[in-house]
């Protein structure tokens, strides 16, 4: 191509890590092996997070465990995972194959295990930790998610910072809020003054429900289930704006309802350093992220932005 | 319009077909083209993709055999009674006019493959259907697939006590030894009678369609249950029915699959 001068460098710097592009995969979508990560990268991703990595199996929920429409995705999975052993297997093909940055995504039932998962997940040398203490489809068996209530969240971040540090690695650790919570940035300057280096905003919204109204019968077989979809976004772009302001160095993952480059773009200048797609895969494919970053080009070009991380929290309030 | 919530549909019709299978129609048009699967969900149970036996754009038949949770609670449903289908999702077998076609179908596969050689046969297409059953009981849609012009039935059971004894394999390779020549193969079936049949049709040349099953739940090619090594595609979305090409590139295919939590399992 030969105006290729004038394409706009898209790579970011994000906890001293640098992404070709600011996309990554969300963490629960095309996430369970190495070949499904690399797939996704190869369609032009900048990063992937991993499905949520548990120390031992943990088995899902029943189908249906998706479902969606022009609307709105709802899901209830229930984090399946194999644990540590399988996880390691698969970290260490992709990262054989090093076709990008990998974001692990650990999980867990109680406080101490978030941080035995972090040493064992770490000795596996992912690029960045991403902890999930916000998944709104396992309350019947852990109840009220930590990233809920101020001071379980701290004490997660804490105790996973505490086994790193033990271990003498160095890992960046992003800490995945609840949009499903009073007041978020309360619970963001609690997570930040426990050490957390980086802040995912959001995992989804609800939990939500839909009724067969023939079989008088709630869909999902989790009955409820996490809500998703482009009528996310102008909430977590809200929320990223009020986190960065209390927080203005805090370096934030932004998800929820991004389907489009303008639609990423949005969230950069919300405060987003990398943005997250998981349902945008329904709605346009595995693709989108190759579209995403061609829109994004193009938008750059027609505005003359020749660095993407120019507008990281460009937004004049 | 993007729909993936199931929709309610009646039983209109159930047929005993074998002592494991029964046939479900319904009045609802799908309109699946012949390989493509649809997700059958019973509320409180699960949910489950079955692949479509027959669709005429108007009505559309499920063949279901009785083996899990759900399958064994479908089987007391009656006519009348309500459950959910969605889709239909997958790939879907192709073919071009006047093709001869050697269908290589086990047990259940019978059901794919039958509604392929119906629409098949309307474009000129000759099949040979080789079907590989335990034994005679268990061949299902002798009397449909019979009825067919332009299809020759030629079945294969384990004790002998309906058609060929031995391996539906073995029945293709004596037709092929005996001077047949097929543009096309089709198989569905257990896995490691598929990798046979994708092996020996590498060997010789001809082109070949395999349904590449893998443990699916969203249908829709979000939740990567069923993606594949090393292409890391999902099959409930790029397959199940992929061509022997791309087939030859699945590393894992023949050899493991994933359970519910993506633990590999090794086919024995």
């Amino acid at each position: 191509m030969r105006y290729n001068a004038d394409v706009a460098n898209l790579s970011v710097n994000f906890c001293g890590v640098k992404f070709k592009n600011p996309l990554v995969l969300a963490s629960g979508v095309l996430g369970l092996t190495a070949s499904s990560w690399r797939n996704v990268v190869r369609n032009g991703a900048g990063g992937i997070t991993t499905k949520s990595i548990w120390l031992q199996e943990h088995k899902g929920h029943r189908n249906p465990v998706i479902i969606g429409g022009e609307h709105y995705m709802l899901n209830a999975v229930g984090l399946p995972d194999a644990g540590i052993e399988k996880a390691r297997e698969e970290i260490k093909k992709f990262l054989d194959w090093n076709p990008s940055p990998l974001i692990a995504s650990i999980v867990a039932g109680k406080v101490e295990d978030f941080g035995k998962i972090a040493e064992e997940i770490a000795k596996s040398a992912p690029q960045i930790l991403e902890v999930n203490i916000s998944c709104p489809n396992v309350g019947s068996e852990f109840g009220r998610p930590f990233a809920c209530v101020a001071v379980d969240a701290a004490a997660v971040t804490k105790e996973v910072k505490k086994s790193l540090h033990t271990a003498g690695v160095k890992i960046p650790i992003s800490i995945k809020l609840s949009p499903n919570v009073q007041n978020i940035v309360e619970i963001a300057k609690a997570v930040a003054d426990a050490g957390a280096d980086a802040l995912t905003v959001m995992n989804t919204m609800g939990p939500g429900m839909a009724i067969n109204i023939e079989m008088r019968a709630p869909v999902l077989f989790n009955k409820v289930g996490g809500l998703s979809g482009p009528s996310l976004k102008p909430i977590a772009i809200k929320y990223i704006c009020d986190i960065r302001k209390a927080l203005p160095t805090m370096p934030i993952i932004g998800t929820g309802g991004v389907l489009t480059g303008e639609d990423a773009i949005e969230m950069m200048m919300a405060g987003a350093t990398l943005v997250g797609i998981g349902t945008g895969v329904y709605y346009r494919g595995v693709e989108v992220f190759k579209k995403c970053t061609d829109e994004m080009s193009k938008w750059c070009t027609a505005n003359k932005v020749k660095n993407i991380s120019e507008l990281i929290g460009a937004v004049k309030l | 319009m993007k729909n993936d919530f199931p929709h309610s549909v009646r039983i209109k019709k159930i047929i005993q077909e074998t002592p494991l299978v029964r046939s479900y129609v319904f009045d609802y048009p799908v309109r699946a083209i012949p390989g493509q699967f649809v997700n059958l969900w019973i509320p409180g149970i699960d949910e489950k993709p079955i692949s479509v036996a027959f669709d005429d754009g108007k009505s559309y038949t499920l063949a279901v055999a009785s083996v899990g949770e759900t399958t064994k609670t479908l089987q007391s449903k009656k006519v009348g009674d309500y459950i959910g289908i969605r889709g239909p999702y997958g790939t879907g077998y192709s073919w071009k006019p006047k093709m001869r076609i050697a269908m290589l179908a086990g047990g259940y596969g019978a059901a794919p493959l039958y509604f392929a050689a119906v629409q098949a046969i309307k474009d000129g297409c000759k099949v040979d259907f080789f079907l590989g059953a335990r034994s005679k009981e268990h061949v299902l849609f002798e009397n449909r697939i019979k009825k067919l012009k332009g299809v020759r039935f030629l079945p294969a059971t384990n004790d002998g006590s309906c058609g060929f004894k031995g391996f539906n394999v073995e029945c293709w390779q004596n037709e092929m030894a005996k001077g047949v020549k097929y543009n096309l193969v089709m198989t569905c079936g257990p896995e490691l009678m598929m990798k046979v049949v994708s092996d020996l049709a590498f060997k010789k040349k001809i082109q070949a369609q395999v349904s590449v099953e893998r443990y699916m739940k969203c249908g829709l090619g979000i939740c990567g249950n069923c993606c594949v090594d090393d292409s890391g595609v999902p099959t409930c979305q790029k397959g199940t029915v992929m061509d022997n090409k791309d087939v030859r590139q699945i590393k894992e295919f023949g050899v493991y699959h994933r359970d519910s939590v993506g633990r590999k399992q090794y086919w024995k």
